[in-house]
């Protein structure tokens, strides 16, 4: 112990303290800062150019499953369309042929009234003809009858006869 | 050693070692040369553990006979009654007086002591010099060490936070080699143990030490033979800058948790008589964390130094091949260690001040759980 307090000497003490005191404080300011510094930019930028990466690498994810989402919604209106346009075409062609039916069914039955009313028209005026030729030929048979009398009488009675029976 | 041209250049060179050795012995056989020899292996360590008021790098004796050193001296800053500044070649590495003004002094043991102009040193009953010793402020051996290396660190860091803003936040060149391992100080030593939320105003510290001691620890392993972080003075600089740093930040946490660390679980009479033994202890442990910081710093590369220097000397002592090559054998092998204890002693200082930077940032919701 005695020899090392001998040994210890203050002028070397104090340049040590002194120059070391120094060196760290120079060392800081142009050696360690820059150099801590420049080590944390680098790694950060190894962070940033990673956490980066990781990002557009998820984005990417994200891209496809949106496409994929795309594809599949775009594929089920196709399917939906479809199957609407088929609907809907069966809705008009069984309307039209409901239309058709209800309008064939008027045309039947104008028609048939039609048919009816000539047919009645058709009695009425053969009705009618008949009518008229049964005068023109009474008249005739009369004209001829009356030129004599005794068909003249025979006539009224006969007329009177029918009379009777309507 | 599975690479045989690494085993052979391993062989040669030890026995190239030991023939160098062996020439040696012709020269000087006896066996009072052999102890001249252990004093003088034993005085070399010595002094090279301690700090120098010179930058050598080696010494010889020429051929005039006369001891050389080769390196550069180192300018000397005494504060005696004002400034005293002179260069430390006027010592002549310890052996002549040195006059500043109407100042003599001379070195001893490394220490400078004020003289008369012969030089006279008194020594007391236990051999310690009792002459004045003038406050001395020079750049030593180890001062210039901490300039070389500061400017090394300033330079190297400071390139790499250049080539961070050049190359768009990408490291390049020497300073790519220290990248991963501030993201380790940072990540593993910082992060885990202060936490993501006030790890950034600890990280200068932690950053500058660990380099600090790291390449300090280095050179000390290099032949220029430096041995600044196995200095008691260097240390205790250190240690005591982590306790201001530890005792400073504290939170309101911290300083409950060393006064009153029962809390709420039990009365307050209760707790008196248990907080006279506590509240020492807890005290005494803020100033042993980081005592224990500054002790085992230096006596792991102390120790180191001296094992090194000792197995090398132990080469000279030996005189024959065997022994000789065997110490070399042993001598690397300890340096490979020495320079992973190198590593490990700047990373173990930096964890244990990071771990008290921790103690002493703890928010109060993490004290709960204790």
């Amino acid at each position: 112990m005695e020899k090392l307090i001998e040994d210890f000497s203050l002028g070397l003490f104090f340049w040590q303290t002194l120059l070391f005191m120094a060196l760290v404080l120079l060392l800081w300011k142009y050696a360690w800062k820059p150099i801590l510094s420049a080590i944390n930019d680098r790694e950060e930028g190894i962070k940033n150019a990673l956490a980066a990466a990781e990002e557009a690498k998820k984005e990417m994810q994200n891209l496809t499953s949106d496409n994929e989402k795309l594809l599949k919604e775009a594929r089920a209106e196709r399917e939906s369309l479809l199957k609407e346009a088929r609907e809907i075409k069966d809705k008009i062609v069984t309307d039209a042929k409901e239309l058709a039916q209800t309008e064939g069914d008027k045309l039947i039955k104008q028609a048939q009234a039609t048919i009816e009313s000539e047919k009645k028209a058709a009695v009425a005026d053969i009705k009618n003809q008949v009518a008229q030729l049964s005068v023109e030929i009474a008249e005739k048979v009369i004209k001829e009858q009356l030129s004599n009398k005794e068909k003249q009488l025979k006539l009224v009675d006969d007329m009177l006869g029918d009379i009777k029976l309507n | 050693m599975r690479n045989p041209l690494l085993v052979k250049f391993f062989l040669v060179f030890t026995i190239f070692f030991s023939m160098t050795i062996f020439a040696k012995e012709a020269e000087i056989s006896s066996e009072e040369t052999k102890t001249d020899l252990k004093t003088e292996i034993d005085e070399y360590i010595q002094h090279h553990l301690k700090d120098s008021h010179d930058f050598s790098l080696f010494s010889y004796t020429g051929s005039d006979g006369a001891e050389h050193h080769a390196g550069f001296p180192l300018p000397i800053i005494l504060w005696d009654d004002g400034l005293v500044v002179f260069s430390s070649s006027k010592f002549h590495h310890g052996e002549e007086v040195a006059t500043s003004g109407e100042n003599h002094y001379k070195l001893d043991h490394g220490k400078i002591y004020k003289t008369d102009a012969t030089g006279t040193i008194n020594y007391d009953a236990d051999h310690h010099a009792s002459n004045i010793k003038p406050l001395d402020f020079s750049i030593t051996k180890s001062v210039m060490m901490i300039l070389i290396t500061g400017f090394l660190m300033l330079l190297l860091f400071g390139g790499l936070a250049r080539s961070y803003a050049k190359n768009g936040g990408i490291a390049k060149g020497v300073g790519r080699f220290f990248e991963p391992i501030i993201l380790y100080i940072r990540d593993d030593i910082a992060i885990a143990t202060i936490g993501e939320k006030k790890y950034q105003k600890y990280m200068p510290f932690l950053l500058t030490i660990f380099f600090f001691i790291w390449f300090l620890n280095m050179f000390g392993l290099t032949p220029l033979g430096v041995n600044v972080t196995g200095n008691i003075a260097i240390t205790t600089a250190l240690a005591i800058l982590t306790f201001l740093i530890t005792n400073l930040t504290g939170t309101k946490t911290y300083w409950k948790h060393l006064f009153d660390p029962l809390g709420d679980s039990m009365p307050w009479y209760a707790k008196i008589p248990l907080y006279i033994i506590l509240i020492p202890i807890e005290v005494l442990g803020i100033f042993i964390k980081p005592f224990s910081l500054l002790i085992r710093l230096y006596a792991n590369m102390q120790a180191g130094h001296i094992v090194i220097m000792s197995l090398i000397g132990l080469m000279f002592l030996f005189k024959n091949w065997i022994g000789s090559s065997l110490s070399f054998g042993l001598a690397f092998a300890i340096s490979l260690i020495e320079i992973l204890v190198a590593l490990l002693q700047a990373y173990i200082f930096t964890m244990l001040s990071a771990l008290y930077f921790g103690f002493a940032s703890e928010e109060h919701e993490h004290a709960e759980a204790h």
